[in-house]
């Protein structure tokens, strides 16, 4: 794999590494490292806020069990919207570990100062910035709407490929492969672009005018999160809607 | 790398993400536009243009980004060289 060295013509202050891995083996399988280091905080601290919300309910909730209960009513909203009042309650858990996961993900890349810390090979960053993990998020997407729908109408569920003529079930067909594709493509270009971008200006200019941009892949990185969990809802939503 | 290989992978990076970041440009300008416009009409409903104007303006960023995907991918993995 070709890699271009910018760090020949920079202060060696950051450098860009897009394709190189820390790799481990795992019973024959290679796995990214610097991926699972960073899902497994990510993993880590949504349990300890789960925990630590849920550990003493109360009626009149202390400030953990609010936050918890604030972040809890945010995602079930994005369910409610997208697949309906009557049929959105079973889909809350899925679309809020989505929601949080990714936004976990993506902050994680964004706030902590992870090049602080050397690893072997390559670079902790977002684990979002790796392929694997958000075409993983976005097949899981694809398993849980066809289960929804398969759920709910039984085998009438694939009616839908010949609704509303029998001439567009390619195109019906093609969409279940184009689904998953865009979701993971668009959060995976737009968390690499985010960090690339600041390692770019970082190598041009170390201080300070990389901060706005910063600024804004915080932003993006939650909008992004936002945008996968609706769409996964209005995937589902289009599965289990009845007619 | 054959040197010809990189130098139309450069030059195909270049295109493919300024190529494609024309129509979400125009379409983002458009959609900013109408939502000033709904704003400057109905001041008490800004909430909601703001949040359907930031999700449709992810949904339009992605399409630069897929061209995007597909630069970084013939700058860093590129697929033709051995």
């Amino acid at each position: 794999m070709y890699l271009f060295n910018l760090t020949n013509t920079s202060l060696l202050l950051s450098d860009v590494s897009v394709g190189v891995h820390y790799y481990w083996n795992i019973g024959g399988f290679t796995v990214h490292g610097q991926v699972f280091i960073i899902i497994w905080l990510v993993v880590f601290f949504l349990l300890a806020l789960a925990l630590i919300g849920t550990s003493k309910i109360e009626r009149i909730p202390g400030s953990a069990q609010n936050f918890v209960e604030i972040i809890l009513e945010t995602t079930t909203d994005i369910a409610k919207n997208q697949i309906g009042e009557s049929l959105y309650r079973p889909w809350i858990p899925f679309i809020s570990t989505l929601f949080l996961f990714i936004l976990g993900c993506n902050w994680a890349g964004a706030l902590l100062p992870l090049k602080l810390f050397e690893i072997p090979a390559g670079e902790l960053a977002s684990p979002t910035n790796d392929i694997n993990t958000t075409v993983a998020l976005a097949l899981l997407v694809s398993i849980f709407y066809f289960y929804g729908g398969l759920r709910k109408k039984g085998l009438g569920y694939f009616k839908r490929y010949v609704q509303p003529t029998p001439i567009l079930l390619p195109i019906n067909i093609l969409e279940d492969f184009t689904k998953p594709l865009s979701l993971s493509f668009r959060l995976f270009g737009n968390i690499l672009a985010d960090e690339l971008t600041v390692t770019v200006l970082t190598m041009l200019v170390p201080l300070l005018i990389p901060l706005p941009i910063m600024c804004l892949g915080f932003f993006a990185s939650s909008v992004q999160a936002l945008i996968f969990s609706t769409l996964a809802a209005a995937y589902i939503a289009e599965a289990v809607e009845t007619h | 790398m054959d040197s010809l290989i990189s130098a139309a992978s450069v030059v195909a990076a270049g295109l493919s993400i300024g190529l494609a970041a024309i129509g979400p440009g125009i379409g983002q300008g458009t959609a900013a536009a109408s939502a000033v416009e709904a704003i400057a009409r109905q001041p008490e409903s800004e909430n909601s243009v703001r949040g359907m104007l930031l999700l449709s303006l992810a949904f339009m960023e992605a399409l630069t980004i897929y061209g995007l995907v597909v630069a970084l991918s013939v700058l860093f993995a590129n697929p033709f060289t051995s």
